[in-house]
């Protein structure tokens, strides 16, 4: 009776989106890991090659005992947070100028282009003349280092902003701060803000090569050292102490947008 | 109290007149000898094909351009407690994504001394005018188009201008939003009749809405012809056969240059 009922339309749409899958991230990790463990235990990789991750660990806790930890990883914060936000607060600043005056734009934009493209650790023995071999010539080039990415993610954002929603305020006999104030800088929030995570990412290279040329204590410093004794699983310590500080940044910035960006979701 | 009040409405009317309008960009003309006179409380549709430089117009007579020669006057002084004499309604809405429904009204009135308390007041007033009282809240992205284009509205009606500059306020809606909305402006303006420009290419619209419609011909846009509609405003529901037969009209005036401007390649 039901013979010339007909097929069901194959279904073909689905996929190309993403779901949210945290599970699956946790186990690649845990998987990974376990894998690089147990290979390391049984000899399939080898220790001069790589120490196993438990004795990495074991090295990140001899950094606890011996309370180095807080000296290396004090001083690479204290570097990393001075010349970050130096160089993201300076950023905007120019950023903003460059995408509100058109004079500003026309001096200053093919300058920053030029600089951008200028690996700043090259100039680091510059800097170590011009700011001492310290802290200075550190912070300069974690500064010089983020301030060129955040001018062009913040004029870029500018630019970005709707023309319509600016006309909008002109309408309205909105003054001109207030124009810039309630309409541009929202505006360009959301630009602002991915180009301060490509900035903490360069600002964490920039650090540790700095570290490397010229430091008694942080984490470039120690990795450079285990680096040159051989003391693989201290290295891989280091090393993982990086990665857990660009987790952490990412995680700040991902909160700050979170909450500056909540009209978007 | 009612009398005063329409007393001072009366008292405080505001022309606007434009004389010998030109305006182009680089070597394309785009309005030739525009000559146009808005009265108080009287809404006038501008009809045209499209490019026909209808919403340039509606941005010289707002001061957001400058015409290239011609002048658009003001007569009479603005109502005092007018914020912002001359304000747009936009297609596009432009409302702040950021902001709620009360803080993009907010928005134009913070510019101005006025107390907290007395912008409050204006911002309820204009909610409940417009209908939007429970969305206060409300950010424009939770809105649909038509909520959106009445907070536009209440942000307007905020500053209490004296000449509405409406750029084809109901084009990004749907007919049925469209429709209400349509009526909400009739309400508004038989509740308190304000001085419109209407800007749109729908002609249904501009009968429904427009005390005179100014036809605009193809770039350079000129005045071709400009129609009265007679019927009251709060009379013009359902079918009407005069009104159709004004539309026609309309339509006869501009089918052809539609044509041609729908055919023009976009190479200028």
């Amino acid at each position: 009776m039901f013979e010339n009922r007909g097929k069901p339309v194959p279904f073909r749409g689905g996929g190309f989106t993403h779901k949210p899958a945290l599970p699956v991230s946790v186990m690649v990790f845990i998987l990974l890991i376990l894998f690089w463990e147990t290979g390391s235990r049984t000899g399939f990789i080898s220790n001069l090659v790589l120490p196993a991750p438990s004795e990495a660990f074991v090295a990140f806790l001899q950094l606890i005992e011996t309370d180095m930890l807080w000296k290396h990883l004090g001083a690479s914060l204290q570097r990393l947070i001075i010349g970050w936000s130096f160089g993201t607060l300076l950023g905007v600043s120019v950023g903003l100028l460059i995408g509100l005056f058109s004079v500003v734009r026309a001096g200053l934009s093919p300058l920053v282009s030029a600089l951008f493209a200028i690996p700043k650790i090259a100039l680091l023995p510059l800097f170590i003349i011009w700011f001492g071999i310290g802290e200075g010539s550190k912070v300069a080039t974690i500064l010089f280092g983020t301030f060129f990415p955040t001018v062009i993610a913040t004029y870029g954002g500018v630019d970005n902003v709707d023309r319509s929603l600016i006309r909008m305020g002109q309408s309205f006999g909105l003054s001109w701060l207030s124009i810039v104030r309630k309409i541009i800088i929202p505006g360009a929030l959301p630009a602002i803000l991915s180009g301060f995570r490509i900035s903490a990412s360069i600002g964490i290279i920039l650090l540790v090569a700095a570290e490397m040329i010229g430091a008694e204590f942080g984490v470039g410093a120690y990795i450079l050292l285990a680096g040159s004794l051989m003391a693989t699983d201290q290295l891989i310590a280091g090393v993982s102490m990086l990665s857990m500080m660009g987790l952490t940044m990412a995680w700040l910035i991902g909160k700050a947008e979170n909450y500056f960006l909540k009209w978007r979701m | 109290m009612w009398g005063v009040k329409k007393w001072l409405t009366r008292t405080t009317c505001m022309d606007l007149q434009l004389n010998n309008i030109t305006h182009g960009y680089g070597e394309i003309s785009v309005l030739e000898d525009i000559d146009l006179t808005v009265g108080d409380g009287e809404i006038v549709c501008i009809v045209g094909p499209s490019g026909c430089g209808k919403s340039t117009l509606l941005r010289l007579i707002g001061g957001l351009e400058r015409p290239d020669s011609g002048e658009v006057l003001l007569l009479g002084e603005p109502p005092e407690a007018s914020f912002n004499p001359l304000t747009y309604i936009f297609q596009d809405f432009a409302l702040l994504p950021w902001r709620t429904v009360a803080g993009n009204i907010s928005l134009v009135l913070e510019d101005h001394p006025i107390t907290r308390q007395k912008s409050k007041e204006i911002i309820d007033d204009v909610l409940s005018r417009t209908h939007l009282t429970d969305f206060k809240k409300a950010l424009p992205r939770q809105l649909s188009g038509g909520m959106k284009q009445r907070v536009a509205i209440a942000r307007a009606l905020a500053v209490k201008p004296a000449v509405m500059l409406m750029d084809e306020p109901l084009s990004a809606l749907d007919g049925q939003t469209r429709e209400l909305l349509m009526d909400d402006l009739i309400e508004l303006w038989m509740r308190e009749s304000f001085t419109a420009v209407y800007v749109t290419h729908n002609l249904q619209e501009a009968v429904r809405f427009g005390h005179k419609i100014a036809v605009l011909s193809r770039r350079p846009g000129r005045v071709r012809e400009i129609v009265k509609v007679d019927r009251a405003l709060s009379d013009r529901h359902g079918n009407k056969s005069d009104l159709d037969e004004i539309q026609h009209y309309l339509w006869g005036l501009m089918r052809d240059e539609a044509r041609a401007a729908d055919r023009e390649l976009l190479n200028v």
